[in-house]
C-alpha cells in the first residue's frame, strides 16, 4: 500500500493552488462483481475537518455519476467551489468542525481513482475498453479498503444523493456493522427501465463520434468530445423539471431579436445545453461516462437478495433518513418511498421526508433549507446516540 | 433535563403515563412529535412516527425524531406483526377511511394499542343535534359538516362495541373531561359515555383474532 500526496489527474489544473487531496494505492487485488481483479487499485479521496480521538466522527459522503472527491473545497481541475459546499463546512449542516468528511473518488472515474483511462500495468496502455466493468458494489468494496487502510472502522453517517444514494444503500447493506446512520438522497434501489433508457442514448452519442476510436482514443491522440458532449446535454434534461425549464428559459432566444430559420442555437435552453456539454467534456473521461452509468444501470438491490428488497436491511441497526424532491422524476419519490417501505418490513429506524421543490433531481445540489434541516437533525440525533461531542 | 408530561396536550400526557420504560412505540399520526420527543428523552424509547402531512414530518426530522411521510389507511400493512410493544393512534381514528381495518393493523403490529378519540356521545354534542337539528360543531371537533377530517365518528359505547366484535381485550380506558381532566372509565357504563370529550383505550389482541 502506497500513500501519494497528489492523486494524478488527467486534466491540468486550472486552479494549481486548490488542495489535490491524497490518493492511497493498494498493490493487492480488488475482487470484482463481475469475477475479475483489479490490480492495482487506486482510491483518491478528500477529507475534511479533524478525525475525533475515538475515530467516530466520519461521515463519508458518496458522489454521484458525474461528480467527484471535490465536494466542499475547491476543484483543482474546473477551479470552481465544491460541489456540496452549501452542506458540508464549518457550522455548516455537516458541520466541519465537528465532523471527519471524507469523500472519495469511485474507482471507474476519472478523478484519480483507477478507471479506464489509467494505464494498465499488465500492457502499459491505457485500459481503455479492456478496463472491467465494476458495480455500485465494488465501488463501495474500494471505499471499505479505504476506511480500512485509514484505520477507521465505524462511519457515523454515510450520505449520498442520487448515484451517491445508490453507494450509501450498498454501504448499509454490506456494512451494517460499520454504518451508524445513512442518508440517500434523490435515489433508488434499482435503476428503473426510463434511467437506463437515458443512459444508453448517452453511451450511444459517446460510441458514435468517431473520435472515440472504440474506446482506444488515447492511443490515438483523439477525444470524443462530441459525443461526450451530447451525452452529457441529454442527461442534463433529466437532471431538471420542466417547470424549472419554463421558468428559467421559457422560449426566450439567445442573443438575437427574432428565430433565424436555421438550426444555430436560437433559444437560450439550446445554448445553455451547449454550455453544460462543453464544459462537461473538459473535466470528464468518455469512458469513465461508459462505466459509471453502466454501474448505475446494473444496481439493483433487491435483486441481489432473493428480489426481496426488505432482505437487503435484515436485522440492520443503521438508522436511515431517506430525502426525495417533487419534482425529482429521474428519481421520483416512489421509488425513494419504495426503500422507505422494504426499511420498514425490516423493522428497520427510518425516517422519509419529501422536499417541494420544482427544481428537479439537481435540487439535491441546491440551496434547499429544509435539507439542510433535516440533514442536521438528522446527524445530530445520529452523533447523540453516539456520544459524538 | 428530563422533559415535564405537563408541557404535552393533556390526552398525550395521559397516554405517555400508559407507556412503559424503554418500549418500542409506533405513534401513528405523530403530528409534530411532541409526544414521541417526550418518550425518547423522559422514557428512553425506541420511537417511530407515521404522520400525514409532509411539513410535520420534516420538522420531527430535524428534531431528531424517526418518522415518515404516510398514510394509517394504506402504509400499515407494510410494518411485520409484533414488532412494536406499543402502536399509539391518538386522535386519528375518526379520520381514517376503514377504522377497523386500521384497528386490526394495530392488533397486528404492536402487541398493545393505545387508541384515542372523540366522544361523539358527549353530552354537548347529543343536545346540539336535538334542539339545533344542526351538525354539531364542539371545540374539539370545529369543523362544518361539508369539510370535516371526520369522517368516521362514534362513541365510547361504539368503539367498545367494535374492539370487542374483533375479539380485542381492553386492558384500560380512561374518559378525559373538558377541562383535560382523565379518570379511569367502566367502557359499558352510560355515563362516561355522556360526559367524556374523549377516550383514551389501551387494547391488546385477543386470542382469536379476526380479519
Amino acid at each position: 500500500m502506497t500513500e501519494t500526496a497528489n492523486p494524478r489527474f488527467l486534466r491540468p489544473l486550472s486552479a494549481p493552488n486548490a488542495d489535490p487531496g491524497q490518493a492511497i494505492t493498494f498493490d493487492r487485488p480488488l475482487a470484482l462483481e463481475s469475477g475479475r481483479m483489479l490490480e492495482p487499485f487506486t482510491v483518491a479521496y478528500m477529507t475534511y475537518g479533524t478525525l475525533n480521538a475515538a475515530k467516530s466522527n466520519v461521515v463519508l459522503v458518496c458522489h454521484a455519476l458525474s461528480l467527484d472527491q471535490f465536494a466542499a473545497s475547491r476543484n483543482p481541475i474546473t477551479g470552481k467551489p465544491g460541489w456540496w459546499d452549501v452542506l458540508i463546512g464549518p457550522g455548516k449542516a455537516i458541520d466541519t468542525d465537528r465532523f471527519f468528511v471524507i469523500c472519495p473518488n469511485v474507482i471507474g472515474g476519472c478523478m484519480g481513482s483507477t478507471g479506464p483511462a489509467e494505464t494498465d500495468p499488465a500492457t502499459g496502455e491505457p485500459y481503455g475498453l479492456t478496463f472491467p466493468l465494476v458495480t455500485i458494489r465494488d465501488m463501495v468494496r474500494a471505499q471499505a479498503a479505504l476506511l480500512d487502510a485509514l484505520g477507521i472502522d465505524e462511519i457515523l453517517c454515510v450520505i449520498g444523493g442520487s448515484m451517491g444514494g445508490m453507494q450509501v444503500l450498498e454501504w448499509a447493506s454490506s456494512y451494517p456493522h460499520r454504518v451508524v446512520s445513512a442518508i440517500p438522497i434523490a435515489t433508488g434501489a434499482r435503476h428503473s427501465a426510463q434511467n437506463i433508457a437515458f443512459h444508453e442514448v448517452g453511451r450511444q452519442a459517446i460510441m458514435a463520434d468517431p473520435d472515440w476510436q472504440g474506446g482506444a482514443y488515447q492511443r490515438h491522440n483523439t477525444r470524443p468530445a462530441k459525443g461526450l458532449a451530447v451525452a452529457r446535454m441529454a442527461a442534463h434534461i433529466t437532471y431538471l423539471s420542466e417547470a424549472a425549464l419554463q421558468r428559467k428559459f421559457g422560449r426566450n432566444l439567445q442573443n438575437r431579436e427574432a428565430i433565424s430559420f436555421g438550426f444555430g442555437p436560437d433559444f437560450q435552453i439550446e445554448s445553455y445545453l451547449h454550455h453544460q456539454g462543453m464544459t462537461f467534456v473538459d473535466r470528464f473521461d468518455a469512458n469513465s461516462y461508459l462505466y459509471i452509468t453502466r454501474a448505475m444501470d446494473y444496481f439493483d438491490l433487491a435483486a441481489d437478495h432473493g428480489g426481496v428488497l426488505a432482505e437487503a436491511f435484515r436485522a440492520t441497526q443503521t438508522r436511515f433518513c431517506i430525502i426525495a424532491f417533487t419534482s425529482d422524476w429521474l428519481f421520483p419519490t416512489a421509488e425513494n418511498k419504495r426503500i422507505a417501505h422494504a426499511l420498514n418490513a425490516a423493522a428497520a429506524s427510518v425516517s422519509f421526508v419529501e422536499i417541494e421543490t420544482d427544481r428537479g433531481h439537481d435540487a439535491f445540489l441546491l440551496d434547499e433549507p429544509e435539507m439542510f434541516a433535516t440533514v442536521r437533525g438528522f446527524l445530530n440525533s445520529a452523533a447523540a446516540s453516539r456520544a459524538v461531542a | 433535563m428530563k422533559p415535564s408530561v405537563r408541557t404535552l396536550r393533556p390526552d398525550l400526557a395521559a397516554i405517555a403515563e400508559m407507556i412503559p420504560h424503554a418500549a418500542r412505540v409506533l405513534d401513528i399520526g405523530c403530528g409534530d412529535g411532541s409526544l414521541l420527543e417526550y418518550l425518547t428523552a423522559a422514557k428512553n424509547v425506541d420511537g417511530r412516527g407515521i404522520e400525514l402531512s409532509q411539513q410535520n414530518v420534516n420538522a420531527c426530522v430535524a428534531r431528531g425524531l424517526s418518522v415518515i411521510q404516510g398514510d394509517a389507511d394504506t402504509d400499515l400493512a407494510e410494518y411485520p406483526s409484533q414488532v412494536f410493544d406499543i402502536v399509539i393512534l391518538s386522535q386519528t381514528i375518526q379520520a381514517t377511511r376503514s377504522p377497523r381495518s386500521v384497528l386490526h393493523q394495530l392488533l397486528r403490529i404492536g402487541t398493545r394499542a393505545i387508541v384515542s378519540f372523540p366522544n361523539f356521545g358527549h353530552w354537548r354534542i347529543r343536545l346540539s343535534l336535538l334542539a339545533l337539528g344542526r351538525m354539531p360543531r364542539t371545540r374539539a371537533l370545529d369543523y362544518p359538516w361539508y369539510d370535516t377530517p371526520n369522517i368516521h365518528l362514534c362513541t365510547i359505547a361504539d368503539f367498545a362495541g367494535l374492539a370487542r366484535e374483533m375479539g380485542a381485550v381492553t386492558e384500560g380506558a380512561l374518559a378525559l373531561s373538558e377541562e383535560g381532566h382523565t379518570q379511569p372509565m367502566r367502557t359499558d357504563a352510560w355515563g362516561p359515555n355522556l360526559f367524556a370529550e374523549s377516550a383514551i383505550f389501551l387494547l391488546r389482541a385477543g386470542a382469536n383474532r379476526t380479519a
